[in-house]
């Protein structure tokens, strides 16, 4: 009898020592994690040939510390910012930022629309749970209006960021927006991000069981997918109707995919003397 | 320009840009800033500078962007700088916090002006001291210098840039308006006689489980990213591979100590003061532009008969511990003389405590250079 487990074709991208992660039961994060690998596999590259920059919250443990490459962990809505400078010295490597929608828009929301002014080539993934997970279940600038969390027992009184129509609006290269109910079709996305010169954002809706699912009734990881299920949208769709049609619908799709100048090409033809200015 | 890019020879030159020559003379290829007076000379000179070098300045959104490209760049394996004033060091607390737990080279060039607040962008007050020591959450050390002339805004930024890469820490270069924006003469030595430490690095194909890359005390190699090492590098608290722990106060206790260590062991190499006394009635304590002030207080006080020496804080922190318990042995009393109210003197008096008497002298009005009358006066008075 063969009792060796057959080992995941993925898990050659994980660092020996992992044993298992640290994500809670029904988490959209290790969706994401695999998408991410998935992604990497499909196009052959190797963990070498990235850095991984992640801020703080779950989803930033996506890649610390399980990615065994380059990872840099860092403080809280700056992976961005830490990530620009890496790029701008190592314009050969893929850099690749993964974090929440509370580091990325919040805290960090700042760095993420002039990271996509500059269109410095990086690709980030934004896990959007809707809430602040490893927080306790706080708002978040992406919670559903009207949403109770811990931090609005009575409703949330604002209006919610819609992502990635704000990044493309801040200039990116490249914009997409997919739920974990999408996991081929998110997969398909990093990997025109990993391509893409130029900002490359990928948003990922994701469920949050434990915290989002709990605080605003949303119930079950299951009861979730079934929500990103009968929610969705694409873009092209949705380009069609009106704002009282759309309703609270999640809209899912590629928002940009363009051509402009790059930052580390543009500082590369300056210094090569090509022009003096643009 | 030639491959260093050293402008070497005998200028005419603003203490802020002889900063900006002494961080290319040091070998930094990367700055990133925000414009704030009175530091922006540094960035403009440097945005000019960097790309003749094949460098380059990334004018950020913030300072809080600006540290963490330059923290970024420095995990590549350049030489980095981030000059700003103290408004622009307060919002990069945190990330300079960052730079310290994960052993990051980079220098930091605050360029002082007067608060609290926006307060005098233009008024070159030394409001900050404690600020580099105690400003980011925590237990750490750091490595500050405080240069008093054009000259040292030269000499000291190549110097910090020798003691990041030497120890994997942000070093500050506390200078203030005064010095910022004053002008002298400053002699930029050939390139081969400068003195250029750079940081060790692994050897390629270095398995980083069987080395320790970070909590060394005698500072362990930088597993720089782009190099195949596969560096795990965190800000929580984590073991000498790299391996997050936030579970074991032992491994916090280390994660402490030993970055602590790694600076107060290495203190002797790293502190500079400049002496001018044997046994005398009263010794003057200051440093960067009032040390100015001091030094020819001195003068005309002896000139006069009074017995003064003088002694003046190169390195502020670490705290030039056995310097000041060595001048309060030998002198009867201290006089601690700062453009503030006082930040650097609680910490003189503590450590001369039992030895020596020490008093505090601000200038007559903050902001301004003591008047040497002023000074003299007061030397005058304590030894009556
Ligand atoms: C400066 C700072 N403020 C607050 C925190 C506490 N904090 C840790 S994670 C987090 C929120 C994380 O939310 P999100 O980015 O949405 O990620 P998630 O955990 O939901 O994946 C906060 C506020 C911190 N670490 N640093």
């Amino acid at each position: 009898m063969n009792d060796r487990v057959p080992e995941h074709p993925l898990r050659k991208y994980l660092r020996p020592s992992v044993k298992g992660t640290g994500f809670c039961p029904g988490c959209g994060d290790g969706t994401v994690l695999q998408c991410i690998l998935r992604a990497i596999d499909e196009l052959k590259m190797e963990m070498d040939d990235f850095v991984f920059v992640s801020g703080i919250g779950c989803a930033a443990w996506i890649i610390s510390p399980y990615f065994n490459g380059d990872v840099l962990h860092t403080t809280h809505g700056r992976p961005i910012a830490f990530a620009t400078g890496i790029k701008l010295n190592l314009p050969e490597k893929k850099v690749m930022v993964i974090s929440g929608d509370g580091d990325l828009t919040a805290i960090g929301g700042n760095h993420l629309i002039h990271a996509a002014r500059r269109n410095i080539e990086m690709v980030v993934v934004c896990v959007n749970n809707g809430i602040y997970g490893m927080t306790g279940g706080q708002v978040a600038p992406t919670t559903p209006r009207g949403a109770r969390t811990i931090t609005t027992p009575l409703g949330n009184l604002e209006n919610a960021f819609d992502i990635a129509p704000m990044v493309r609006a801040a200039g990116a290269s490249y914009v997409a927006r997919w739920t974990t109910f999408h996991p081929r079709r998110l997969t398909r996305s990093i990997k025109r991000a990993i391509g893409k010169k130029g900002f490359a954002f990928v948003e990922a809706v994701s469920q949050c069981p434990v915290q989002f699912g709990a605080k605003t009734g949303a119930g079950s990881a299951v009861e979730m997918f079934e929500m990103f299920k009968e929610k969705s949208i694409s873009v092209e769709k949705a380009s069609a109707m009106k704002p009282e049609e759309l309703g609270d619908r999640i809209v899912v799709g590629e928002f940009a995919d363009r051509d402009r100048p790059e930052l580390c090409e543009e500082i590369l033809r300056l210094k090569r003397g090509a022009g003096r200015g643009p | 320009m030639e491959e260093s890019g050293v402008r070497s020879g005998r200028h005419f030159m603003m203490g802020n840009l002889a900063c900006a020559e002494g961080a290319i003379a040091a070998g930094c290829r990367f700055a990133a800033g925000y414009p704030i007076t009175p530091a922006s000379e540094i960035a403009h000179a440097l945005a000019a500078r960097l790309p003749e070098v094949g460098g380059y300045f990334l004018q950020t959104e913030d300072e809080i962007g600006a540290i963490c490209a330059a923290i970024g760049a420095s995990w590549t394996g350049s030489k980095v700088i981030v000059p700003t004033s103290g408004p622009g060091i307060s919002l990069m607390l945190e990330n300079i916090g960052f730079a310290v737990g994960v052993e990051t080279p980079c220098v930091l060039v605050n360029v002082q002006r007067g608060g609290p607040t926006t307060g005098a962008p233009t008024m070159g007050l030394q409001g900050d001291m404690v600020q580099p020591r105690r400003g980011s959450h925590g237990d750490y050390e750091i490595i500050a210098l405080c240069p008093w002339s054009p000259q040292e805004m030269f000499d000291l930024t190549v110097r910090a840039f020798n003691l990041a890469e030497k120890f994997r820490v942000p070093v500050f270069v506390m200078s203030d308006a005064f010095v910022g924006h004053m002008r002298e003469e400053v002699v930029i030595p050939e390139p081969d006689q400068i003195e250029l430490v750079r940081r060790k690095i692994p050897e390629t194909g270095t398995d980083l489980g069987r080395i320790r890359v970070f909590l060394d005390e005698d500072v362990a190699p930088m597993p720089v990213f782009g190099r195949g090492f596969k560096s795990h590098v965190t800000s929580s608290c984590h073991d000498e591979h790299g391996n997050r722990n936030l579970i074991d106060p032992t491994a916090l206790d280390k994660f402490i100590r030993r970055l602590r260590q790694k600076i107060l062991k290495h203190r002797e190499e790293i502190v500079q003061v400049e002496v001018d006394s044997d046994k005398a009635d009263l010794a003057l304590v200051s440093y960067g532009a009032v040390a100015r002030c001091a030094k020819e207080a001195v003068r005309a006080a002896r000139s006069r008969g009074f017995d003064v020496g003088y002694l003046r804080v190169i390195t502020a922190w670490p705290f030039p511990e056995r310097e000041i318990r060595d001048l309060a042995g030998r002198v009867k009393r201290i006089l601690v003389l700062e453009n503030n109210s006082g930040q650097y003197f609680p910490y003189v008096r503590a450590e001369a405590a039992g030895l020596a008497e020490v008093e505090f002298l601000g200038p007559e009005v903050l902001g301004q250079v003591h008047g040497l009358d002023y000074v003299v006066g007061r030397i005058e008075e304590i030894l009556k």
